[in-house]
């Protein structure tokens, strides 16, 4: 036993503390920054082993991989954090392609000057996220630019998850007669950050929908429907989606505006900054494509879901050799529901 | 939503459209024209001509801020970023015209400019306000409507003793644009353009009233009949034109009378009087030189006119030379006669402006209706 003194460490004031170059230095600050703040948050086994990767075991099944990188401004928003999102985001790309998602890596760019509480605030955030869904952080990287090259902290997460075989869905699956099933109210999440960025002050704040969809895509592949195509909408909104899948699948699509559900407080944000709710990015729900006999079955199993409880059937498929998704509007009339042209709203997740 | 689902209701619209189709005689053909970008984008978005019968028929006007801003005047704005470092802000879709060297206002920024999106004049002078070191130039551009909000912001920055704001002013008039479209020789002279009335500006008439129309209506005996910009508004506009056309009418017409009054908001009025004058000329993209059309900063606000601030010259440049912005803002041609529409020129890659704003003729087409160019399976 080495009869040295242990030397003392102050603590990382959490309080008035900021990010300063140490922190990503490699030396002592950033191994307390790892123990004070990211280890106390977010410990685990995995994460605990102290190595530079961790070692997992590994279910049976195809291994899936995904990550997305999280620069949303601001970093708080009303219902939830970049923390949160991070999360979310990652356990989503995973959890739509049919598998179980298993572990996340974080990978974290702080800024110079970041205030420590409210990296801490994020960290809880997402070890709170992370629990929720049953999906531990195992390993994690942090690295401080100088101020003004970053913008408070850029957050990636990668998450990998197993998928077993025959669960094949696919963009490229949606087949003519297949229905186009939404989740939920579309457009919540773009347009909470937008109300918030433009300090737009509605009477009732509009919420995010971040949320983790794995549960619901459970009690999906469990209502034994033959789910064909599961993807989130998110940047670029259910439009860009839908377009997506329409030209993967190589069909079209026609949606009925009357059946999209909007909330109220979305659509009048939508309409006050000349927006579409089709092209606003969500964060915390799916596009189906279901085979035509199955979607009555889907729905029900998505509507006693809590994160489906305003689940609809919006649209269907059909040959068309142009890949156009189409809409009847609330008008009578039709048109196109077209790409996402441009950045409609720059740095929403 | 209030006061918003009430004016696009499907049922509502089907029976104006029964109307519209019963009073339409169908031995003649009905060509009306839209003037502002507003109407050519609800028409477009709402698929409003797919309840007209056919031998009633739309065009596409020129009133689209962006859309009739000539490249000099952009050029204008790039050279105040890049080269006398200015930080530029300006309305959103104003970043992604195109202007000379294959840059827009968007590119320059990727270049290094400070360029900002605002959505209201009043955001630029809250930035030179937050920064004291930098020259801010508010490049304002639009009709009628956006041009009081510019008025109040040179307004606040005087109040404010700011030196460091600036306006490059591109403020535009929507009677001098119709009168050019009237006695266009496709209009007068040759008759290619067949023009049986006009849908008159729904924001602009708030705030220049109705009167300005009559002139129209008397002189060119031209139906104008005023209307928002709702499905509805539009649906039922049409309907006063085909019945104007048919007892061979021609008066200025107010659908839109929970806006706008005939004399219209007479404090913008003054308020624009007072801050701002005539230009003897100014350069539309598609309307060439218009006599008179634009309004420039007068003298005695001349610390906030950005043009003199910085001594900058506007330099007319030619379209290129495959676009067809000019005829389709004149109406003498719709955005599928164009060459490059769809090919060379889409939302992605504007070679036009028409192809950028939402409310341009083009990009409106390609968005939303450019299924009726081509069969498609329907299903």
């Amino acid at each position: 036993m080495s009869e040295i003194r242990k030397g003392y460490v102050r603590p990382l004031d959490l309080k008035h503390g900021r990010v300063d170059m140490t922190h990503g230095s490699g030396g002592r600050a950033m191994v307390q920054l790892i123990e004070e703040l990211f280890a106390k948050y977010l410990g685990n086994e995995y994460l605990g082993q102290g190595n530079d990767g961790a070692v997992m075991p590994m279910p049976k099944g195809r291994l899936v991989m995904a990550t997305d990188s999280h620069v949303v401004s601001p970093l708080f928003f009303p219902g939830g954090d970049i923390g949160c999102l991070s999360v979310h985001g990652t356990i989503n790309d995973i959890a739509v392609m049919g598998a179980t998602p298993l572990y996340l890596a974080a990978g974290f760019i702080l800024e110079e000057g970041f205030p420590l509480g409210d990296l801490a605030r994020i960290v809880e955030s997402m070890a709170r996220a992370a629990q929720e869904a049953g999906v531990p952080i195992v390993t994690g990287d942090t690295k401080v630019v100088e101020q003004g090259k970053g913008d408070g902290v850029f957050i990636t997460t990668t998450g990998v998850g197993v998928v077993a075989e025959g669960e094949d869905f696919s963009g490229d699956r949606a087949r003519p007669g297949d229905k186009i099933i939404v989740s939920g109210s579309i457009g919540d999440h773009g347009m909470a950050i937008m109300a918030q960025r433009e300090s737009l002050g509605f009477s009732a704040p509009i919420i995010s929908d971040t949320a983790s969809l794995f549960g619901l895509i459970v009690a999906m592949r469990e209502s034994g429907a033959a789910i064909r195509v599961l993807r989130d909408p998110t940047r670029g909104g259910v439009a860009t989606t839908l377009n997506e899948i329409a030209r993967q699948s190589k069909v079209g699509m026609m949606l009925q505006e009357a059946a999209l559900p909007v909330n109220p407080e979305v659509a009048a944000a939508c309409e006050f900054l000349g927006l579409d709710p089709l092209y606003v990015a969500n964060e915390g729900k799916l596009l189906a494509v279901v085979a035509p006999d199955d979607a009555d079955t889907l729905l029900a199993a998505m509507r006693a879901h809590p994160l489906g409880l305003r689940a609809a059937i919006i649209g269907s498929v059909h040959e068309d050799a142009h890949h156009f998704v189409q809409m009847t509007t609330g008008f009578g009339g039709r048109r196109i529901v077209d790409w996402l042209t441009g950045e409609q709203l720059p740095r929403i997740c | 939503m209030k006061y918003i689902d009430e004016f696009r209701d499907g049922e509502l619209a089907r029976g104006l459209a029964a109307a519209i189709r019963q009073i339409a005689w169908p031995q003649r053909n009905y060509h009306f024209m839209e003037f502002c970008g507003g109407h050519t984008h609800a028409i477009s978005r709402y698929g409003v001509t797919d309840l007209l019968p056919p031998n009633v028929r739309m065009i596409h006007g020129p009133g689209c801020p962006v859309c009739v801003l000539p490249i000099g005047r952009v050029d204008m704005a790039i050279r105040l970023a890049l080269e006398t470092g200015v930080t530029l802000c300006t309305y959103g879709d104003t970043l992604r015209v195109p202007a000379s060297d294959g840059l827009s206002l968007m590119k320059a920024k990727a270049r290094g400019g400070d360029i900002r999106m605002v959505y209201s004049s009043a955001d630029a002078v809250r930035i030179a306000q937050q920064n004291p070191d930098k020259q801010v130039v508010f490049f304002a551009i639009g009709f009628e409507t956006t041009t009081p909000p510019t008025a109040v912001a040179i307004k606040q920055a005087q109040a404010l003793g700011l030196k460091n704001f600036s306006v490059l002013c591109c403020h535009v008039l929507t009677p001098a644009a119709i009168s050019n479209i009237l006695e266009s020789p496709e209009v007068r002279q040759w008759g290619t353009v067949p023009l049986d009335g006009f849908i008159g500006p729904a924001h602009v008439s708030t705030i220049i009233g109705s009167r300005p129309y009559e002139f129209f209506a008397e002189e060119y005996r031209k139906p104008v009949v005023i209307a928002g910009f709702e499905p509805l508004d539009v649906m039922q506009a049409i309907l006063m034109l085909v019945k104007q056309v048919n007892e061979g009418r021609a008066v200025v017409e107010n659908e839109f009378s929970r806006a706008v009054t005939r004399d219209g908001n007479l404090k913008a009025q003054n308020l624009v009087s007072e801050l701002f004058e005539l230009r003897r000329s100014f350069e539309w993209r598609g309307l060439n030189e218009v006599p008179y059309s634009a309004l420039r900063i007068r003298k005695e606000y001349a610390e906030f006119d950005a043009e003199r601030r910085f001594g900058i010259e506007y330099k007319t440049v030619p379209d290129n030379k495959a676009c067809e912005c000019g005829a389709i803002l004149r109406g003498v041609k719709r955005p599928q006669d164009c060459k490059i529409f769809g090919t060379v020129c889409t939302p992605e890659n504007p070679v036009g402006s028409c192809m950028v704003s939402s409310e341009g003729a083009c990009a409106a087409h390609y968005t939303y209706g450019r299924y009726k160019d081509i069969a498609v399976v329907n299903g």
